[in-house]
């Protein structure tokens, strides 16, 4: 991690988010500054890239995201992403960036109903995006994974067009926890700046507090490479 | 929906205090919200008149079992009658307060309390659940604390029973579903179906908070001229009457007045809730701050008042209402959720409203402290309660029930396994046959179909969970300090004898809490029982009581705080089965330096050698051995042996610190098989054992060796080059300690004896709980 100090990588927080302390832990371990950025506010403080966080924000009462995407801070990320900031999606922050139309499809309940927190295992499909240039293609990772609306659906044409253009990031290996369509666990859009994933690479940045590992149980930290994946492309930027 | 108090005069007529002065005689509903005629007499002599209707509601709330702990109080004092300075030592704020709360060091500080939200979760289990845990993280939060993690104790019917399953459903997606929004991570908690809790399921609910020394909050209302103010949810018209009434009595056939609606849970209101809270404390705006539980806001308004400065008024008129129809008395009744009472200065009110407006949460300024001594509420202009809060919050009736040894507890104790002649396995096969029985019966089977609904790695400082024994997080992240929880109530052993049934429950909670490596320091219980009208069941409550409170002195941990919940019982009083069985849940808290060394209940490593710490006696009454394989109840519980637990503790905490220990499991119910079985499917990682050393040493079969439920025993393995080490160290602290065999391989091989693969013991381990409840 040479050369990645001095990038500030903001991190929002809408009301119920939950996961947005864990996010800006992951951002201090791979090396670079979070900054904490609020719903209500546009400024996005001249951030270097952004992290959309897992929760339920507006409790999820609507459909996942459907109020997010209308908070202020959302309207300068829009328009940062399609300037090419890096911006990353987890969970509920992969629901807002559909409702926000940066990323195709949406997510609806488990096929099994049931909320589900597992220790899951991804492929990465797509080692060339601004948050996974640091894994190689077809490298499994396990990183927790824990919804209840997490199964992801589009039409066949669209998911056609994902698969086409290699914007398929990460599928489920082996079980698929949530019946989503083609075992899709990530996207990004055509530029691979934006990706948006279901799994958590947040908690599994950190020895003892993660996934199981090669190490060990709670070892795992391959949710620590998506943050350090957007220093070097930011640095090679 | 009832609305006793709506049986007043109608609305635009309010009674008032000078109509309760004027009118002494009118006839007012006070058994219909649970008081008795001599209680409701005594509210007449305290106020020199007949109580308000509004004045009626809160009395009746507020001296209902569940608020005043009438029944449980005169022996409740038992607990801070045998604390003693020693235990004291670490004790920042004792029982009493919303939650106990405790110093870890560093100036780190951990409340934590356990709960009950029994009757509502059979009503409807969702949204009882849900609001069980959202009303223990409400209590955290009014100590200043940030909630860090939650715990859950469940207790259901037959799995077979054809409602069981309604109840589970509703109760494990409640609980997730409220915790899970809350960004809390479910760490542990207990699972167990027993026939006797058919029709009273208990859920308890637990959580633990983190905060500075200087951040700790109380609930009171001081400074003459501070604001009270009303936040969170708008109130509404649910959960009236919950305390009164769910808490008073028995369900009586059909009587619509004895099913008020259960509250309805909002976890993103509670989660907005909880970051505002924190903010307003980091801007030490707030003065004094209470949850809005039991009794809504009878309960904060009494309580603030009588612990501060005793005097209060309030304008019923300035409340943020759901429902604008709530009558005076609905809205003191009303538990809505997602609720908070603070008291500001008036100089700071300007910062707390900007806060509170910041996080988009509703806020209303609906009285004033005073010097009067008084608490006065104003409805629509006139005054509606005048009364001294003392009186409403802390001086409710105390009831010396009588209580006595149940008549059938003789006959229960004589028949044990032995006297009753159950058969015992000896062959390879049959052993065999059983260990896999016992490991796929729903009480030893993985709970990993509910703990997969709940999120145990938000917050990213959770270092165990289930189904590790205890529940380990961090609370600092520099140094790794950090905190260990457990909890434990065996009800079929407090059945058998409540006294001892007590204390077990705590020695394996704090034995639970020494295995992951952590120094056990204070205790919370939530205690679970039948009918205080019911002599049997008061026996059993004061009994266990007892048990508890003398085992906490042995073992040098203080309760802290936590809850009684009576009326558990459905059954003709007298008889064996008229009430749950006797469930005292005792969680224990234990401080670690570092987190990251704590010790898991299973090995992963092949080689390690495995020792069991301890001494096996042929204690088999009240097992899950005479349950899963008998359907029998009866005999003694196993002895209690405090110094040998405080022993082995010494050992397990020691062999943390020196790195010595690499897997940990504590022997408890379905006893050493069960413990091997599990130590082994934790990782994948079989182990091979000789019963031969331990039959010899401890005088014992095989049968015994495998299943007893003797106390103070754990599984230990540790990497050969420490075995001496942790060898010396136990005998050097008297604890028995004998080397069984050696992890690795697929197989649970007890040589010969039996062989179980781990793909076996998986299917039969794994598979009940989806199969029963999908």
């Amino acid at each position: 991690m040479t050369a990645l100090t001095g990038a500030r990588i903001g991190v929002i927080t809408f009301p119920g988010t939950l996961d947005d302390r864990d996010a800006a832990r992951a951002v201090r371990l791979a090396g670079a500054e979070a900054v904490a950025l609020w719903h209500a506010d546009a400024d996005l403080q001249g951030v270097d890239a952004v992290v959309l966080p897992g929760g339920f924000s507006y409790g999820d009462y609507l459909r996942a995201g459907a109020i997010s995407r209308f908070a202020p801070a959302m309207s300068a990320v829009v328009d940062a992403a399609n300037g090419g900031m890096p911006v990353l999606g987890i969970c509920n922050g992969f629901q807002i960036l559909t409702e926000a139309h940066l990323l195709p499809g949406s997510m609806v309940k488990n096929d099994h109903l049931h909320f589900v927190c597992r220790e899951q295992s991804l492929v990465v499909e797509n080692a060339s995006t601004a948050w996974t240039n640091q894994f190689e293609a077809g490298q499994r990772i396990t990183i927790p994974l824990k919804n209840q609306d997490g199964q992801f659906v589009a039409d066949e044409h669209v998911l056609d067009e994902l698969e086409g253009e290699g914007r398929v990031v990460f599928r489920y290996d082996g079980w698929n926890p949530n019946g989503s369509r083609r075992d899709i666990a990530g996207i990004s859009n055509a530029r691979g700046n934006v990706v948006g994933l279901m799994p958590h690479p947040e908690h599994a940045v950190e020895a003892g507090f993660g996934p199981a590992g090669a190490e060990g149980p709670r070892a795992g930290t391959d949710g620590l490479t998506f943050f350090t994946s957007v220093l070097a492309s930011l640095v090679s930027a | 929906m009832t609305a006793p108090a709506s049986q007043a005069p109608s609305r635009p007529q309010l009674d008032t205090v000078e109509n309760a002065a004027a009118h002494p005689d009118e006839a007012q509903p006070f058994g219909e919200l649970g008081l008795k005629p001599d209680e409701y007499q005594r509210i007449k002599d305290i106020l020199g008149r007949r109580p308000t209707a509004a004045e009626l509601a809160m009395y009746s709330v507020m001296w209902s079992e569940h608020c005043s702990y009438k029944s449980s109080k005169v022996h409740l004092r038992t607990f801070g009658e045998r604390v003693t300075d020693e235990m004291k030592e670490h004790l920042l704020v004792g029982i009493g307060e919303n939650a106990g709360v405790v110093d870890i060091g560093d100036g780190w500080a951990v409340t934590f309390k356990v709960e009950s939200h029994n009757h509502p979760s059979f009503v409807e289990p969702y949204q009882g659940a849900a609001t069980g845990v959202g009303g223990i993280v409400r209590d955290i939060i009014s100590m200043g604390a940030r909630p860090v993690a939650i715990m859950d104790q469940l207790r259901f019917g037959d799995v077979n029973h054809p409602d069981t399953a309604r109840v589970v459903h509703g109760v494990v997606s409640g609980v997730g579903g409220y915790g899970n929004s809350l960004g809390l991570p479910n760490i542990g908690g207990e699972l167990v179906f027993d026939a006797s809790y058919q029709g009273n399921p208990l859920v308890n609910a637990l959580c633990v908070g983190v905060l500075r020394h200087e951040d700790i909050h109380l609930a009171n209302a001081s400074g003459i001229g501070n604001k009270v103010v009303l936040f969170g949810a708008r109130t509404g018209g649910d959960g009236i009457g919950g305390a009164s009434i769910l808490a008073s009595e028995t369900f009586e056939d059909g009587v619509p007045a004895k099913r008020p609606s259960v509250q309805v849970g909002d976890p993103f209101m509670e989660k907005v809730l909880i970051e505002c809270c924190l903010e307003l404390y980091a801007a030490k705006v707030v003065e004094g701050i209470q949850d809005l539980g039991a009794a809504g806001i009878s309960c904060a308004t009494s309580e603030l008042a009588s612990n501060g400065d005793g005097g209060m008024h309030v304008d019923l008129d300035d409340v943020l209402l759901r429902d604008p129809t709530l009558n005076a008395g609905e809205i003191l009744m009303s538990e809505s959720q997602e609720r908070m009472m603070a008291v500001v200065r008036p100089d700071k009110l300007e910062e707390f409203l900007a806060i509170t407006s910041r996080w988009d949460v509703e806020t209303a300024v609906i009285g004033e402290v005073n010097d009067s001594g008084r608490l006065t509420i104003d409805h629509h202009g006139q005054r509606i309660v005048d009364v001294d809060p003392r009186t409403v919050a802390h001086e409710g009736p105390v009831y010396h029930r009588p209580y006595a040894r149940p008549a059938w507890q003789d006959a229960l104790n004589a028949s044990g396994t032995v006297a009753a002649g159950l058969a015992r396995p000896t062959s390879g096969g049959e052993l065999r046959e059983t260990a896999l029985t016992l490991l796929a019966s729903p009480n030893l089977a993985s709970k990993a179909w509910v703990t997969n609904q709940y999120d145990r790695f938000v917050q990213g400082n959770t270092a165990l969970a289930q189904p590790d024994d205890g529940g380990v997080i961090r609370v600092d992240e520099t140094t790794g300090l950090g905190v260990a929880l457990a909890t434990d109530a065996n009800g079929r052993y407090g059945k058998l004898d409540p006294r001892t049934g007590a204390a077990l429950a705590l020695a394996e909670a704090y034995r639970n809490v020494a295995t992951a490596g952590a120094t056990p320091l204070a205790v919370t219980d939530c205690l679970n029982f039948g009918s205080p009208e019911d002599p049997d069941s008061m026996w059993q409550l004061v009994e266990a009581i007892e048990g508890l409170a003398d085992a906490c002195k042995e073992l040098g941990v203080p309760v802290t705080g936590g809850n009684v919940s009576l009326y558990n019982g459905t059954g003709e009083p007298g008889q064996v089965d008229s009430s749950i069985h006797p469930t005292p849940v005792v969680g224990v808290l234990g401080v670690l330096d570092d987190v990251r060394t704590a010790v898991p209940s299973g090995w992963r490593e092949a080689g390690l050698s495995v020792l069991i710490l301890g001494v096996t006696r042929d204690e088999l009454d009240g097992s899950a051995w005479a349950d899963v394989v008998h359907r029998h109840l009866g005999g003694l519980p196993p002895r209690v042996d405090l110094a040998a637990e405080k022993a082995l503790a010494s050992v397990l905490v020691g062999a943390r610190k020196a790195g010595t220990v690499t897997a940990a499991h504590d022997l408890s119910e379905g006893g050493l098989a069960q413990a091997l079985l599990e130590s082994s499917l934790r990782f994948g990682t079989g182990v091979s054992v000789s019963l031969e050393g331990l039959t010899a040493r401890d005088g014992v079969d095989p049968f015994v060796a495998l299943f007893s439920e003797s106390t103070a025993r754990v599984l230990v393995a540790v990497a050969p080059e420490s075995e001496a080490a942790l060898v010396a160290a136990a005998e050097g602290a008297g604890v028995p300690v004998l080397r069984l065999g050696v992890t690795g391989g697929s197989a649970v091989v007890v040589e010969g004896v039996f062989e179980v693969p781990l793909d076996e013991a998986r299917e039969a381990f794994e598979g009940t709980l989806p199969r029963i409840f999908g």
